[in-house]
Protein backbone atom coordinates (compact mmCIF):
# COMPACT_ATOMS: atom_id res chain seq x y z
CA UNK A 1 0.00 0.00 0.00
CA UNK A 2 1.66 3.36 -0.90
CA UNK A 3 1.24 6.42 1.23
CA UNK A 4 -1.47 7.97 -0.55
CA UNK A 5 -4.12 4.73 0.33
CA UNK A 6 -3.12 5.01 3.27
CA UNK A 7 -3.84 8.73 3.68
CA UNK A 8 -7.38 8.07 2.38
CA UNK A 9 -7.68 5.07 4.13
CA UNK A 10 -7.01 7.09 7.85
CA UNK A 11 -9.21 10.10 6.63
CA UNK A 12 -12.49 8.04 5.14
CA UNK A 13 -11.92 6.16 9.39
CA UNK A 14 -12.22 9.28 10.53
CA UNK A 15 -15.75 10.62 9.15
CA UNK A 16 -16.80 7.26 9.52
CA UNK A 17 -16.14 7.09 13.13
CA UNK A 18 -17.92 10.67 13.30
CA UNK A 19 -21.10 9.72 11.03
CA UNK A 20 -21.56 6.55 13.54
CA UNK A 21 -21.05 8.68 16.64
CA UNK A 22 -23.87 10.98 15.11
CA UNK A 23 -26.11 8.13 14.48
CA UNK A 24 -25.24 6.43 17.78
CA UNK A 25 -26.61 9.92 19.44
CA UNK A 26 -30.01 10.61 17.67
CA UNK A 27 -30.57 6.53 17.68
CA UNK A 28 -30.17 6.83 22.06
CA UNK A 29 -31.93 10.09 21.99
CA UNK A 30 -34.91 8.58 19.90
CA UNK A 31 -34.65 5.36 21.64
CA UNK A 32 -34.71 7.14 25.05
CA UNK A 33 -37.80 9.31 24.15
CA UNK A 34 -39.49 6.39 23.44
CA UNK A 35 -41.21 6.01 26.69
CA UNK A 36 -42.39 9.40 27.06
CA UNK A 37 -43.95 9.39 23.83
CA UNK A 38 -45.58 6.14 24.34
CA UNK A 39 -47.26 7.20 27.46
CA UNK A 40 -48.19 10.59 26.27
CA UNK A 41 -48.69 10.85 22.90
CA UNK A 42 -48.37 14.43 20.89
CA UNK A 43 -49.69 15.51 24.20
CA UNK A 44 -46.26 15.71 25.48
CA UNK A 45 -45.62 18.54 23.08
CA UNK A 46 -48.84 20.52 23.80
CA UNK A 47 -49.12 19.91 27.00
CA UNK A 48 -47.98 22.48 29.83
CA UNK A 49 -48.46 20.38 32.97
CA UNK A 50 -45.09 19.52 34.69
CA UNK A 51 -45.87 17.53 37.56
CA UNK A 52 -43.00 14.42 38.81
CA UNK A 53 -45.05 13.46 42.16
CA UNK A 54 -45.35 9.82 41.92
CA UNK A 55 -48.40 8.37 41.24
CA UNK A 56 -49.49 10.68 39.34
CA UNK A 57 -46.76 11.64 37.32
CA UNK A 58 -47.40 13.91 34.31
CA UNK A 59 -44.94 15.34 32.29
CA UNK A 60 -45.60 18.53 29.24
CA UNK A 61 -42.60 19.91 27.18
CA UNK A 62 -45.11 23.04 26.26
CA UNK A 63 -43.61 25.53 29.37
CA UNK A 64 -40.26 24.80 28.15
CA UNK A 65 -40.39 24.73 24.66
CA UNK A 66 -42.44 28.12 25.25
CA UNK A 67 -39.53 29.30 27.45
CA UNK A 68 -36.73 28.34 24.77
CA UNK A 69 -38.52 30.25 21.63
CA UNK A 70 -40.22 33.32 23.41
CA UNK A 71 -36.15 33.90 25.04
CA UNK A 72 -34.39 33.32 21.79
CA UNK A 73 -36.93 35.18 19.95
CA UNK A 74 -36.93 38.34 22.10
CA UNK A 75 -33.22 38.13 22.33
CA UNK A 76 -32.86 37.95 18.59
CA UNK A 77 -35.25 41.13 18.58
CA UNK A 78 -33.08 43.05 20.74
CA UNK A 79 -29.62 41.69 19.54
CA UNK A 80 -30.62 43.00 15.89
CA UNK A 81 -30.46 46.78 16.21
CA UNK A 82 -27.28 46.55 18.43
CA UNK A 83 -25.35 43.73 15.76
CA UNK A 84 -26.45 45.39 12.53
CA UNK A 85 -25.64 48.65 13.34
CA UNK A 86 -22.41 47.23 14.07
CA UNK A 87 -21.98 45.19 10.91
CA UNK A 88 -22.73 48.34 9.08
CA UNK A 89 -20.06 50.46 11.12
CA UNK A 90 -17.61 47.44 10.23
CA UNK A 91 -18.23 46.33 7.13
CA UNK A 92 -19.12 49.59 5.33
CA UNK A 93 -18.24 53.54 7.45
CA UNK A 94 -15.41 52.16 8.79
CA UNK A 95 -14.26 49.32 6.54
CA UNK A 96 -10.45 48.57 6.57
CA UNK A 97 -9.94 51.33 8.94
CA UNK A 98 -7.87 50.74 12.30
CA UNK A 99 -10.88 51.45 14.49
CA UNK A 100 -12.85 48.78 12.36
CA UNK A 101 -10.50 46.33 13.21
CA UNK A 102 -10.09 47.08 16.74
CA UNK A 103 -13.59 46.46 17.25
CA UNK A 104 -14.05 44.00 15.34
CA UNK A 105 -11.63 41.88 17.14
CA UNK A 106 -13.15 42.51 20.72
CA UNK A 107 -16.36 41.35 19.30
CA UNK A 108 -14.91 38.12 18.17
CA UNK A 109 -13.59 38.75 21.82
CA UNK A 110 -17.03 38.39 23.34
CA UNK A 111 -18.30 35.22 21.20
CA UNK A 112 -14.88 33.34 22.81
CA UNK A 113 -16.59 34.13 26.48
CA UNK A 114 -17.66 31.15 28.31
CA UNK A 115 -21.05 31.08 28.82
CA UNK A 116 -20.84 30.54 32.38
CA UNK A 117 -18.97 33.70 32.46
CA UNK A 118 -22.14 35.77 30.96
CA UNK A 119 -24.38 33.56 33.24
CA UNK A 120 -22.04 35.16 36.31
CA UNK A 121 -21.76 38.76 35.04
CA UNK A 122 -25.82 38.17 34.35
CA UNK A 123 -26.48 36.86 37.93
CA UNK A 124 -24.21 39.42 39.74
CA UNK A 125 -24.74 42.74 37.29
CA UNK A 126 -27.70 42.33 35.42
CA UNK A 127 -30.41 40.76 37.62
CA UNK A 128 -29.56 43.51 40.46
CA UNK A 129 -30.43 45.99 37.48
CA UNK A 130 -33.67 44.66 36.62
CA UNK A 131 -34.39 44.49 39.99
CA UNK A 132 -33.46 48.11 40.39
CA UNK A 133 -35.93 48.80 37.37
CA UNK A 134 -38.65 46.64 38.81
CA UNK A 135 -38.76 43.95 37.02
CA UNK A 136 -39.70 41.19 39.41
CA UNK A 137 -38.63 40.71 43.04
CA UNK A 138 -35.92 38.86 42.42
CA UNK A 139 -35.10 39.85 38.56
CA UNK A 140 -35.00 36.08 37.50
CA UNK A 141 -37.24 35.91 34.39
CA UNK A 142 -37.51 35.37 30.61
CA UNK A 143 -36.79 39.10 29.83
CA UNK A 144 -33.30 39.00 31.90
CA UNK A 145 -32.51 35.54 30.17
CA UNK A 146 -33.23 37.37 26.89
CA UNK A 147 -30.87 40.12 27.45
CA UNK A 148 -27.85 38.17 28.16
CA UNK A 149 -29.03 35.64 25.67
CA UNK A 150 -28.71 39.02 23.37
CA UNK A 151 -25.34 39.75 24.35
CA UNK A 152 -24.00 36.75 23.88
CA UNK A 153 -25.08 35.98 20.01
CA UNK A 154 -24.59 39.68 18.87
CA UNK A 155 -21.38 38.52 17.81
CA UNK A 156 -22.33 35.74 15.86
CA UNK A 157 -24.92 38.23 13.66
CA UNK A 158 -22.37 40.62 13.39
CA UNK A 159 -19.44 38.67 12.92
CA UNK A 160 -21.20 37.19 9.76
CA UNK A 161 -23.64 40.00 8.62
CA UNK A 162 -20.00 41.76 8.49
CA UNK A 163 -18.23 39.64 6.60
CA UNK A 164 -21.40 39.94 4.05
CA UNK A 165 -21.71 43.30 3.93
CA UNK A 166 -17.90 44.18 3.20
CA UNK A 167 -18.31 41.55 0.35
CA UNK A 168 -20.40 43.71 -1.54
CA UNK A 169 -18.63 44.41 -4.50
CA UNK A 170 -17.24 47.89 -4.22
CA UNK A 171 -17.97 48.62 -8.14
CA UNK A 172 -21.63 47.83 -7.64
CA UNK A 173 -21.23 51.15 -4.76
CA UNK A 174 -18.81 53.04 -7.55
CA UNK A 175 -21.51 52.40 -9.77
CA UNK A 176 -24.04 54.11 -7.02
CA UNK A 177 -22.24 56.67 -6.29
CA UNK A 178 -20.94 58.01 -9.76
CA UNK A 179 -24.67 58.26 -10.42
CA UNK A 180 -24.91 60.93 -7.63
CA UNK A 181 -25.73 58.89 -4.57
CA UNK A 182 -25.27 59.49 -1.32
CA UNK A 183 -23.68 57.36 1.43
CA UNK A 184 -26.99 56.63 2.61
CA UNK A 185 -28.52 55.88 -0.44
CA UNK A 186 -25.92 53.36 -1.45
CA UNK A 187 -26.26 51.91 1.77
CA UNK A 188 -29.98 51.30 1.27
CA UNK A 189 -30.33 50.77 -2.34
CA UNK A 190 -27.07 48.48 -3.16
CA UNK A 191 -25.93 47.76 0.13
CA UNK A 192 -28.41 46.39 2.11
CA UNK A 193 -30.28 45.12 -1.19
CA UNK A 194 -27.44 42.68 -2.13
CA UNK A 195 -26.39 41.38 1.47
CA UNK A 196 -30.14 41.61 2.53
CA UNK A 197 -30.53 37.33 2.28
CA UNK A 198 -26.39 36.92 3.95
CA UNK A 199 -27.40 39.16 7.06
CA UNK A 200 -30.78 37.45 7.37
CA UNK A 201 -29.42 33.85 7.43
CA UNK A 202 -26.38 35.48 10.01
CA UNK A 203 -29.67 36.22 12.09
CA UNK A 204 -31.09 32.77 11.60
CA UNK A 205 -27.80 31.21 12.90
CA UNK A 206 -27.28 33.11 15.68
CA UNK A 207 -30.85 32.59 16.59
CA UNK A 208 -30.02 28.60 16.38
CA UNK A 209 -26.89 29.34 18.73
CA UNK A 210 -29.73 31.14 21.54
CA UNK A 211 -32.16 28.04 21.47
CA UNK A 212 -29.35 25.61 22.72
CA UNK A 213 -27.50 28.09 25.11
CA UNK A 214 -28.28 26.69 28.85
CA UNK A 215 -26.05 27.48 31.40
CA UNK A 216 -26.45 31.71 31.30
CA UNK A 217 -29.89 30.70 30.99
CA UNK A 218 -30.53 28.94 33.99
CA UNK A 219 -28.83 31.20 36.33
CA UNK A 220 -31.43 33.58 35.23
CA UNK A 221 -34.50 32.64 33.78
CA UNK A 222 -35.70 31.52 36.87
CA UNK A 223 -36.37 27.75 36.22
CA UNK A 224 -40.17 27.61 37.09
CA UNK A 225 -42.07 24.97 35.12
CA UNK A 226 -44.48 26.91 33.84
CA UNK A 227 -45.26 28.73 30.70
CA UNK A 228 -44.26 31.76 31.21
CA UNK A 229 -47.21 34.61 32.42
CA UNK A 230 -45.56 37.58 30.74
CA UNK A 231 -41.89 38.74 29.09
CA UNK A 232 -41.37 39.63 32.55
CA UNK A 233 -42.17 36.14 34.35
CA UNK A 234 -40.24 33.55 35.02
CA UNK A 235 -40.16 30.51 33.30
CA UNK A 236 -37.71 27.93 32.19
CA UNK A 237 -35.90 26.55 28.73
CA UNK A 238 -35.52 23.36 27.54
CA UNK A 239 -31.73 22.99 27.75
CA UNK A 240 -31.95 24.14 31.12
CA UNK A 241 -34.84 22.17 32.57
CA UNK A 242 -32.45 18.97 31.04
CA UNK A 243 -29.40 20.41 32.99
CA UNK A 244 -31.21 21.22 35.87
CA UNK A 245 -33.18 17.37 36.73
CA UNK A 246 -31.22 15.16 34.45
CA UNK A 247 -28.71 14.55 37.56
CA UNK A 248 -31.92 13.10 40.28
CA UNK A 249 -34.07 11.80 37.37
CA UNK A 250 -34.98 8.29 36.49
CA UNK A 251 -37.72 6.45 34.44
CA UNK A 252 -40.37 8.22 33.02
CA UNK A 253 -39.21 11.53 34.05
CA UNK A 254 -35.75 10.76 32.67
CA UNK A 255 -37.25 9.55 29.34
CA UNK A 256 -39.36 12.55 29.20
CA UNK A 257 -36.06 15.18 29.67
CA UNK A 258 -34.20 12.78 26.85
CA UNK A 259 -37.63 13.53 24.51
CA UNK A 260 -37.49 17.12 25.34
CA UNK A 261 -33.28 16.69 24.24
CA UNK A 262 -34.46 15.53 20.93
CA UNK A 263 -36.71 17.79 20.04
CA UNK A 264 -34.47 20.81 20.73
CA UNK A 265 -31.85 18.95 18.53
CA UNK A 266 -35.02 18.78 15.70
CA UNK A 267 -35.28 22.65 16.45
CA UNK A 268 -32.06 23.82 16.08
CA UNK A 269 -31.21 21.07 13.26
CA UNK A 270 -33.83 22.66 10.92
CA UNK A 271 -33.04 26.49 11.84
CA UNK A 272 -29.27 25.85 11.41
CA UNK A 273 -30.15 24.26 7.87
CA UNK A 274 -32.31 27.01 7.15
CA UNK A 275 -29.38 29.60 7.83
CA UNK A 276 -27.28 26.87 5.63
CA UNK A 277 -29.86 27.28 2.50
CA UNK A 278 -30.14 30.53 2.50
CA UNK A 279 -26.40 30.53 2.74
CA UNK A 280 -25.82 28.26 0.03
CA UNK A 281 -28.41 30.14 -2.23
CA UNK A 282 -26.85 32.90 -2.12
CA UNK A 283 -23.60 31.61 -3.96
CA UNK B 1 4.57 68.54 -23.21
CA UNK B 2 3.50 69.41 -26.92
CA UNK B 3 -0.48 70.83 -27.42
CA UNK B 4 -0.51 71.21 -30.75
CA UNK B 5 -4.54 71.63 -30.96
CA UNK B 6 -5.29 73.47 -27.50
CA UNK B 7 -5.69 76.69 -28.54
CA UNK B 8 -8.03 76.02 -31.04
CA UNK B 9 -10.36 74.54 -28.15
CA UNK B 10 -13.12 77.25 -27.23
CA UNK B 11 -15.56 77.07 -24.56
CA UNK B 12 -13.87 73.96 -23.47
CA UNK B 13 -16.55 71.07 -22.12
CA UNK B 14 -14.18 70.31 -19.42
CA UNK B 15 -10.84 72.04 -18.92
CA UNK B 16 -8.61 70.44 -16.86
CA UNK B 17 -5.66 72.64 -14.87
CA UNK B 18 -2.48 71.63 -13.12
CA UNK B 19 -4.56 68.28 -12.02
CA UNK B 20 -2.45 66.16 -9.41
CA UNK B 21 -3.51 63.00 -7.74
CA UNK B 22 -1.42 61.55 -5.00
CA UNK B 23 -2.27 58.14 -3.53
CA UNK B 24 -0.54 58.54 0.02
CA UNK B 25 2.63 60.11 -1.10
CA UNK B 26 2.90 58.28 -4.63
CA UNK B 27 2.02 61.11 -7.01
CA UNK B 28 0.20 59.32 -9.69
CA UNK B 29 -1.05 61.70 -11.87
CA UNK B 30 1.30 64.89 -12.34
CA UNK B 31 0.52 68.48 -13.13
CA UNK B 32 -2.13 67.55 -16.01
CA UNK B 33 -3.46 70.19 -18.03
CA UNK B 34 -5.78 70.02 -20.85
CA UNK B 35 -8.59 71.42 -22.17
CA UNK B 36 -11.66 68.60 -23.09
CA UNK B 37 -13.57 69.66 -26.52
CA UNK B 38 -17.43 69.67 -26.67
CA UNK B 39 -18.92 66.55 -28.41
CA UNK B 40 -16.03 64.63 -29.19
CA UNK B 41 -14.94 61.46 -27.90
CA UNK B 42 -11.14 62.28 -26.32
CA UNK B 43 -9.27 58.97 -25.72
CA UNK B 44 -6.56 58.42 -23.01
CA UNK B 45 -4.18 56.29 -24.11
CA UNK B 46 -0.66 55.55 -22.76
CA UNK B 47 1.03 52.16 -21.23
CA UNK B 48 -0.44 50.11 -18.16
CA UNK B 49 -0.17 52.53 -14.63
CA UNK B 50 0.18 55.67 -16.37
CA UNK B 51 -2.46 56.94 -14.73
CA UNK B 52 -5.20 56.98 -17.21
CA UNK B 53 -7.89 55.70 -14.83
CA UNK B 54 -6.93 57.77 -12.08
CA UNK B 55 -6.94 60.65 -14.04
CA UNK B 56 -10.62 60.18 -15.07
CA UNK B 57 -11.77 59.21 -11.84
CA UNK B 58 -10.49 62.88 -10.77
CA UNK B 59 -13.29 64.25 -13.09
CA UNK B 60 -16.30 63.30 -10.82
CA UNK B 61 -14.13 63.12 -7.75
CA UNK B 62 -14.37 59.32 -7.40
CA UNK B 63 -11.59 59.81 -5.37
CA UNK B 64 -12.73 61.30 -2.53
CA UNK B 65 -14.10 58.08 -1.50
CA UNK B 66 -11.02 56.76 -0.10
CA UNK B 67 -9.09 58.56 2.56
CA UNK B 68 -5.79 58.02 1.10
CA UNK B 69 -6.56 59.93 -1.97
CA UNK B 70 -5.79 63.06 -2.71
CA UNK B 71 -6.32 65.68 -5.02
CA UNK B 72 -4.66 68.72 -6.24
CA UNK B 73 -5.43 71.52 -9.27
CA UNK B 74 -8.85 72.54 -11.13
CA UNK B 75 -11.27 71.20 -13.23
CA UNK B 76 -13.72 73.62 -14.73
CA UNK B 77 -17.15 72.72 -16.02
CA UNK B 78 -19.00 76.01 -17.33
CA UNK B 79 -15.90 77.80 -15.78
CA UNK B 80 -17.05 76.44 -12.42
CA UNK B 81 -14.58 74.25 -10.42
CA UNK B 82 -16.12 70.95 -9.56
CA UNK B 83 -14.27 71.11 -6.64
CA UNK B 84 -16.53 73.97 -5.75
CA UNK B 85 -19.96 72.52 -6.02
CA UNK B 86 -21.30 69.32 -4.33
CA UNK B 87 -19.91 66.38 -5.25
CA UNK B 88 -22.97 64.41 -5.97
CA UNK B 89 -24.40 67.13 -8.37
CA UNK B 90 -21.22 67.00 -9.87
CA UNK B 91 -22.06 63.57 -10.71
CA UNK B 92 -25.42 63.80 -12.02
CA UNK B 93 -23.37 65.84 -14.70
CA UNK B 94 -21.12 63.21 -15.34
CA UNK B 95 -21.84 59.46 -16.32
CA UNK B 96 -19.34 56.90 -15.65
CA UNK B 97 -19.12 53.48 -17.50
CA UNK B 98 -16.49 50.90 -15.41
CA UNK B 99 -14.31 48.62 -16.98
CA UNK B 100 -16.37 45.53 -16.07
CA UNK B 101 -19.99 45.70 -16.62
CA UNK B 102 -21.81 46.11 -13.03
CA UNK B 103 -25.45 46.11 -13.44
CA UNK B 104 -27.03 46.26 -10.44
CA UNK B 105 -28.12 42.67 -9.81
CA UNK B 106 -30.83 43.43 -7.33
CA UNK B 107 -32.08 45.57 -9.77
CA UNK B 108 -34.41 44.75 -13.02
CA UNK B 109 -33.33 46.05 -16.28
CA UNK B 110 -35.86 48.44 -16.42
CA UNK B 111 -34.66 49.94 -12.52
CA UNK B 112 -31.34 49.68 -13.39
CA UNK B 113 -32.03 51.93 -16.11
CA UNK B 114 -33.67 54.80 -14.14
CA UNK B 115 -31.29 53.79 -11.08
CA UNK B 116 -30.21 57.42 -10.96
CA UNK B 117 -33.58 58.52 -10.16
CA UNK B 118 -34.20 56.33 -7.66
CA UNK B 119 -30.81 57.06 -6.17
CA UNK B 120 -31.37 60.51 -5.76
CA UNK B 121 -34.94 60.62 -4.21
CA UNK B 122 -36.67 61.28 -7.07
CA UNK B 123 -40.02 60.41 -8.12
CA UNK B 124 -41.45 59.84 -11.46
CA UNK B 125 -44.70 59.05 -12.61
CA UNK B 126 -44.79 55.82 -14.42
CA UNK B 127 -45.38 57.27 -17.65
CA UNK B 128 -42.19 59.66 -17.50
CA UNK B 129 -40.37 56.56 -16.36
CA UNK B 130 -41.14 54.59 -19.18
CA UNK B 131 -40.36 57.08 -21.00
CA UNK B 132 -36.40 57.16 -19.83
CA UNK B 133 -36.04 53.59 -20.12
CA UNK B 134 -37.09 53.75 -23.26
CA UNK B 135 -34.96 56.49 -24.66
CA UNK B 136 -32.30 55.68 -23.02
CA UNK B 137 -32.00 52.27 -23.92
CA UNK B 138 -33.08 53.24 -27.80
CA UNK B 139 -29.44 55.43 -27.08
CA UNK B 140 -27.59 52.48 -26.76
CA UNK B 141 -29.17 50.06 -28.96
CA UNK B 142 -30.80 47.72 -26.87
CA UNK B 143 -34.29 48.49 -27.08
CA UNK B 144 -34.89 45.86 -29.34
CA UNK B 145 -33.10 43.14 -27.45
CA UNK B 146 -34.80 43.71 -24.11
CA UNK B 147 -37.80 45.23 -24.36
CA UNK B 148 -39.92 42.29 -23.65
CA UNK B 149 -37.67 41.60 -20.31
CA UNK B 150 -37.64 44.42 -19.24
CA UNK B 151 -38.24 43.06 -15.44
CA UNK B 152 -36.15 40.30 -15.32
CA UNK B 153 -32.57 40.80 -13.37
CA UNK B 154 -30.04 42.69 -15.58
CA UNK B 155 -27.42 40.37 -14.93
CA UNK B 156 -29.25 37.65 -16.87
CA UNK B 157 -27.97 39.70 -20.18
CA UNK B 158 -24.65 38.84 -22.28
CA UNK B 159 -21.51 40.72 -21.32
CA UNK B 160 -21.87 43.08 -23.99
CA UNK B 161 -25.75 43.83 -23.29
CA UNK B 162 -24.71 44.48 -19.89
CA UNK B 163 -22.36 47.31 -20.70
CA UNK B 164 -24.71 48.78 -23.20
CA UNK B 165 -27.32 48.81 -19.81
CA UNK B 166 -24.57 50.38 -17.94
CA UNK B 167 -24.08 52.83 -20.78
CA UNK B 168 -27.98 53.74 -20.59
CA UNK B 169 -27.72 53.81 -16.94
CA UNK B 170 -25.30 56.46 -17.03
CA UNK B 171 -27.02 58.73 -19.85
CA UNK B 172 -31.00 58.00 -18.30
CA UNK B 173 -29.98 61.44 -15.97
CA UNK B 174 -28.74 63.22 -18.72
CA UNK B 175 -25.74 63.49 -18.38
CA UNK B 176 -23.50 66.22 -19.88
CA UNK B 177 -19.78 64.29 -20.08
CA UNK B 178 -19.92 60.37 -20.03
CA UNK B 179 -16.90 59.10 -18.64
CA UNK B 180 -15.75 55.68 -19.62
CA UNK B 181 -12.82 53.73 -18.39
CA UNK B 182 -12.17 50.64 -20.71
CA UNK B 183 -15.70 49.95 -21.30
CA UNK B 184 -15.16 47.63 -24.56
CA UNK B 185 -11.81 45.13 -22.73
CA UNK B 186 -14.26 43.17 -20.94
CA UNK B 187 -16.05 42.53 -24.42
CA UNK B 188 -15.83 39.91 -27.70
CA UNK B 189 -15.31 41.91 -30.65
CA UNK B 190 -18.87 41.87 -31.82
CA UNK B 191 -20.09 43.69 -29.09
CA UNK B 192 -16.98 45.95 -29.34
CA UNK B 193 -17.87 47.58 -32.19
CA UNK B 194 -21.72 47.59 -31.13
CA UNK B 195 -20.19 49.70 -28.29
CA UNK B 196 -17.93 51.99 -30.68
CA UNK B 197 -20.45 52.64 -33.48
CA UNK B 198 -22.49 53.69 -29.98
CA UNK B 199 -19.85 56.11 -29.20
CA UNK B 200 -19.82 57.51 -32.14
CA UNK B 201 -23.16 58.45 -32.30
CA UNK B 202 -23.57 59.52 -29.15
CA UNK B 203 -21.01 62.30 -29.28
CA UNK B 204 -23.31 64.38 -30.91
CA UNK B 205 -25.26 64.53 -28.01
CA UNK B 206 -22.63 63.72 -25.29
CA UNK B 207 -18.75 64.58 -24.42
CA UNK B 208 -17.18 61.37 -24.05
CA UNK B 209 -13.75 61.02 -22.00
CA UNK B 210 -12.82 57.48 -22.92
CA UNK B 211 -9.57 55.33 -21.28
CA UNK B 212 -8.00 52.84 -23.83
CA UNK B 213 -5.46 50.36 -24.02
CA UNK B 214 -6.83 49.58 -27.51
CA UNK B 215 -4.64 52.15 -30.42
CA UNK B 216 -6.78 50.74 -33.03
CA UNK B 217 -9.96 51.54 -31.18
CA UNK B 218 -8.34 55.02 -30.35
CA UNK B 219 -8.13 55.30 -33.89
CA UNK B 220 -10.99 54.66 -34.92
CA UNK B 221 -13.32 56.43 -33.04
CA UNK B 222 -11.84 59.22 -31.14
CA UNK B 223 -11.57 62.93 -32.03
CA UNK B 224 -8.72 63.91 -29.93
CA UNK B 225 -6.28 61.63 -28.34
CA UNK B 226 -4.19 62.22 -25.15
CA UNK B 227 -0.70 60.56 -24.15
CA UNK B 228 0.33 59.52 -20.54
CA UNK B 229 3.24 58.28 -19.57
CA UNK B 230 4.45 57.89 -16.06
CA UNK B 231 1.87 60.01 -14.61
CA UNK B 232 2.69 62.87 -17.05
CA UNK B 233 0.68 64.07 -20.02
CA UNK B 234 3.42 63.33 -22.96
CA UNK B 235 1.01 65.02 -25.75
CA UNK B 236 -2.44 66.24 -26.79
CA UNK B 237 -4.06 66.70 -29.99
CA UNK B 238 -6.10 65.67 -32.96
CA UNK B 239 -6.13 61.76 -33.19
CA UNK B 240 -5.34 61.94 -36.90
CA UNK B 241 -2.38 64.02 -36.34
CA UNK B 242 -0.89 62.12 -33.42
CA UNK B 243 -1.63 58.75 -35.12
CA UNK B 244 0.40 59.72 -38.18
CA UNK B 245 2.39 61.94 -36.89
CA UNK B 246 3.18 61.57 -32.95
CA UNK B 247 5.67 64.71 -32.03
CA UNK B 248 6.79 63.23 -28.60
CA UNK B 249 9.14 60.10 -28.99
CA UNK B 250 7.73 58.61 -26.20
CA UNK B 251 4.57 58.37 -28.14
CA UNK B 252 5.83 57.50 -31.34
CA UNK B 253 7.37 54.30 -29.62
CA UNK B 254 4.18 53.98 -27.81
CA UNK B 255 2.07 53.80 -30.85
CA UNK B 256 4.50 51.43 -32.58
CA UNK B 257 4.39 49.03 -29.82
CA UNK B 258 7.49 49.14 -27.89
CA UNK B 259 5.99 49.37 -24.75
CA UNK B 260 2.54 48.85 -23.36
N1 LIG C 1 -6.02 52.37 -5.10
C1 LIG C 1 -4.72 52.63 -5.31
N2 LIG C 1 -3.88 52.76 -4.26
C2 LIG C 1 -2.57 53.04 -4.46
N3 LIG C 1 -2.01 53.21 -5.64
C3 LIG C 1 -2.78 53.10 -6.73
C4 LIG C 1 -4.18 52.79 -6.62
N4 LIG C 1 -4.70 52.75 -7.86
C5 LIG C 1 -3.69 52.99 -8.70
N5 LIG C 1 -2.53 53.21 -8.05
C6 LIG C 1 -1.23 53.52 -8.66
O1 LIG C 1 -1.36 54.67 -9.44
C7 LIG C 1 -0.72 54.51 -10.69
C8 LIG C 1 -1.69 54.75 -11.81
O2 LIG C 1 -2.69 53.77 -11.77
P1 LIG C 1 -3.92 53.76 -12.75
O3 LIG C 1 -4.85 52.72 -12.29
O4 LIG C 1 -4.44 55.12 -12.91
O5 LIG C 1 -3.22 53.28 -14.11
P2 LIG C 1 -3.88 53.01 -15.52
O6 LIG C 1 -3.17 53.87 -16.47
O7 LIG C 1 -5.35 53.13 -15.44
O8 LIG C 1 -3.45 51.51 -15.75
P3 LIG C 1 -4.25 50.33 -16.46
O9 LIG C 1 -4.08 50.56 -17.92
O10 LIG C 1 -3.51 49.11 -16.03
O11 LIG C 1 -5.65 50.38 -16.01
C9 LIG C 1 -0.11 53.13 -10.69
O12 LIG C 1 1.25 53.25 -10.41
C10 LIG C 1 -0.81 52.41 -9.58
O13 LIG C 1 0.07 51.55 -8.93
MG1 LIG D 1 -6.97 51.69 -15.49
Amino acid sequence: MNSDKITKLVLSLGSFILIIVAAGMVYSLVVGSIPAFKTFGFQFIFSNNWDPTSGKENYGALPFIAGTLISSILALLISLPLSFSTSLFLGEYFKGTRVARILSTLVDLLAGIPSIVYGLWGFYVLRPLMIELGIGSQGFGVFTASVILAIMIIPYATSLSNEIISMVPNDLKEAAYSLGATRLEVIQTVTIPNAHSGIIAGYILSFGRALGETMAVTMLIGNSNKVPDSLFGTGNSMASVIANQFGEADGLKLSALIAIGLLLFVITALVNALGKLIIKKMQ
Amino acid sequence: MIQDTIAEIKNPALSIQDLCVYYDQNKAVKNVSVDIKKNTVTAIMGPSGCGKSTLLRALNRMHELYDNIRTEGKVLIHDQNIYDVPAIKLRRQMGMVFQRPNPFPTMSIYENVIAGYKLNGIRLKKGEKDEVVERSLRDVALWDEVKDTLHKKGTFLSGGQQQRLCIARALAFGPEIILMDEPTSALDPIATSKVEDLLVKLKENYTIILVTHNMTQAARISDYSLFMYLGELVEYGKTKNMFTNPIDPRTEQYLTGKFG
